[in-house]
């Protein structure tokens, strides 16, 4: 029902972009106030259910730890992780102020991710280009793939030290082959005919890679990006709370040292939001970058 | 600008016994196009039908250096194809335009590719545009038009870059019907104007609807059921210029029509024959 005038609005929008005319003629005026309203009604109605489930939850947690349903001890409840973010917020945390553990992460995280997004990108598109390459080396990153590669983090953590730079190796590792295989497979299904166009219309074979490979690809590789970047935050955590100075992680692994769960789950809140952060930021960045793409609900033809 | 030496009395584009093996990936070999002659003389058209699947196509890939022939000679203005060259025009059947590209820049693709610098690239794409009725969409991306204005830009792609020889497989045949009758005369249009002096660009057209093959062409190539070989070439007289739903009525073009159809219709019936034992 929702999905259906959406679609129409869609469809008198797109009137005067397509030369064409349509048979679906402009609705009465009437009829589609009623339904913008009825989608801004629903779309109310969503938010407010959310915000109840959340409240609900928390509720219970908070209700069922005060009257010792569930032991408080192990399982600390929402007010109590709530007093832990603003005491870190405010006073700071036994590292430094919690400003500092989150940029050390974040700067561990985005480092790795750098890294292994160019990499990944690189490599896949070489081998999609290159059969060669694709041969040679096709099997050894089977190989490395099928590893559980957070195992390294230790290792990781013997060559480089308690630094940042241990840090940025796990995450590197972590979002190298997703992006990796998304380029790959990006650069091999690029259409043959905007290939063959492109090679007609005179371009050589570093244009063809540069202006059609690539920018075909693109739409595989920001898939891997999103996923990716949560991958760079995991490795640079658990870089962390295997052996750090300084970051959420270490936080995390001294909370639950000195048995402060609300210090472990208080941890974990920051780093939800700042995922979420950089996630958006992602999804602006791609927004701008895709602008050639057909919106979801295919409008334009 | 082109060729230096004038071609002389050279035909635009020939093809000698020219075939085309392609292997499957499971190993075995099809045989695309066997012992092919065909002549395109210069500023002719030349329509070549034949039954679907048969390897017409490969044939366009053959004169445009995408492919070589397995055996056999293909040349333009007398010299042998040996890979992609500038004088050469290709039309897809399918859309092949940039997605990423907003029109003015796909249409400026062409000459940037062959390093025309961007000013000059940037005007002359904006005359084709003009020429296709496409100068108010030159910012819009092509998800944003008709597949009737994409194969426009499609066309000013191809003409911007000035071509001797004008490739197209089957180009109108994803667009409905008045589209399509629209975009033949555009087409026709194009190709008496778009050569400086006059001389018109040489064109193979592929199609398997007889009736846009002899409304455009100057003579109609009739292929074989596949591996594509010319069965029997018909020339169409009839005056130009032309308009494709007008001459489409005149008696000479239903002569015409009558006397291909009798020649084609047998390799239509081959192919269909095949495709049946095929899946029985």
């Amino acid at each position: 029902m929702s999905a259906e005038s959406v679609d129409a609005v869609d469809a008198v929008d797109a009137v005067d972009a397509v030369e064409s005319v349509r048979l679906s003629s402009p609705l009465p005026t009437g009829r589609t106030a009623a339904r913008a309203k009825a989608v801004r009604r629903r779309r109310l109605v969503v938010y407010a259910a959310r915000v109840l489930v959340l409240v609900v939850v928390l509720g219970a947690w908070e209700l069922m730890a005060r009257n010792d349903v569930i032991d408080p001890f192990n399982f600390s409840m929402p007010s109590k992780i709530w007093d832990q973010i603003v005491q870190w917020t405010l006073h700071g945390t036994a590292q430094g102020s919690l400003g500092e553990q989150i940029w050390y992460t974040l700067y561990e995280a985005l480092f790795g991710w750098v890294i292994g997004v160019t990499a990944g990108v690189v490599l896949g598109i070489a081998l999609g280009r290159v059969r060669f390459l694709a041969e040679v080396f096709g099997p050894y990153i089977k190989v490395l793939n099928a590893l559980p590669r957070i195992v390294l983090a230790p290792i990781f953590l013997i060559w480089f030290g308690l630094g940042p730079a241990s840090k940025v190796a796990s995450a590197v590792v972590l979002v190298f082959f997703p992006v990796f295989f998304n380029a790959f497979q990006g650069a091999r299904e690029v259409d043959r005919n905007l290939v063959a166009n492109a090679r007609i219309l005179g371009a050589s074979n570093r244009r063809v890679t540069l202006q059609v490979v690539i920018p075909s690809a693109t739409s595989w590789i920001f898939t891997s990006l999103h996923v990716s970047f949560g991958f760079a935050l995991i490795g640079a955590i658990v870089g962390e709370y295997i052996g750090a100075t300084k970051g959420i992680g270490l936080l995390v692994s001294v909370s639950q040292n000195s048995f402060n769960t609300a210090g472990v789950y208080a941890a974990m809140v920051i780093l939800a939001v700042v995922a979420l952060l950089a996630e958006g930021l992602l999804t602006f960045a791609e927004k701008r970058l895709f602008r050639w793409k057909p919106g979801g609900s295919g409008a334009g033809e | 600008m082109i060729s230096g030496t004038p071609p002389g009395h050279a035909p635009a584009i020939e093809l000698r016994g020219a075939s085309k093996v392609f292997r499957t990936p499971s190993g075995a070999s099809h045989t695309a196009v066997r012992d092919l002659d065909l002549t395109v003389e210069q500023g002719e058209f030349v329509a070549v039908v034949g039954p679907t699947g048969c390897g017409k196509s490969t044939t366009l890939t053959l004169v445009s250096g995408l492919e070589e022939p397995t055996e056999g000679e293909v040349l333009i203005g007398g010299k042998p194809v040996t890979g992609i060259r500038p004088e050469v025009g290709f039309v897809f059947q399918q859309d092949a335009v940039f997605p990423w590209r907003t029109v003015l820049s796909n249409v400026m693709a062409g000459p940037r590719f062959r390093g025309v610098p961007k000013a000059e690239a940037r005007e002359r794409a904006r005359e084709w545009l003009g020429r296709v009725g496409l100068a108010a969409f030159a910012d819009r991306y092509p998800h944003q038009l008709s597949g009737g204005q994409r194969k426009r830009v499609a066309l000013a792609q191809t003409f911007v870059g000035d071509p001797e020889i004008l490739l197209m497989d089957e180009p109108f045949s994803a667009l409905d019907v008045q589209t399509r009758a629209l975009m033949s005369d555009e087409l026709l249009e194009l190709w008496g104007g778009s050569r400086p002096g006059g001389r018109a660009a040489s064109v193979i057209f592929v199609t398997h609807d007889l009736e846009e093959a002899i409304a455009l062409a100057d003579k109609v190539v009739v292929m074989t059921a596949g591996p594509a070989t010319v069965k029997e070439v018909f020339p169409v007289r009839l005056p130009r210029p032309r308009k494709v739903e007008a001459v489409r009525l005149e008696a000479e073009f239903v002569e015409i029509y009558r006397e291909i159809w009798s020649s084609l219709g047998e390799e239509v019936r081959i192919t269909r024959e095949r495709g049946a034992s095929r899946v029985g």
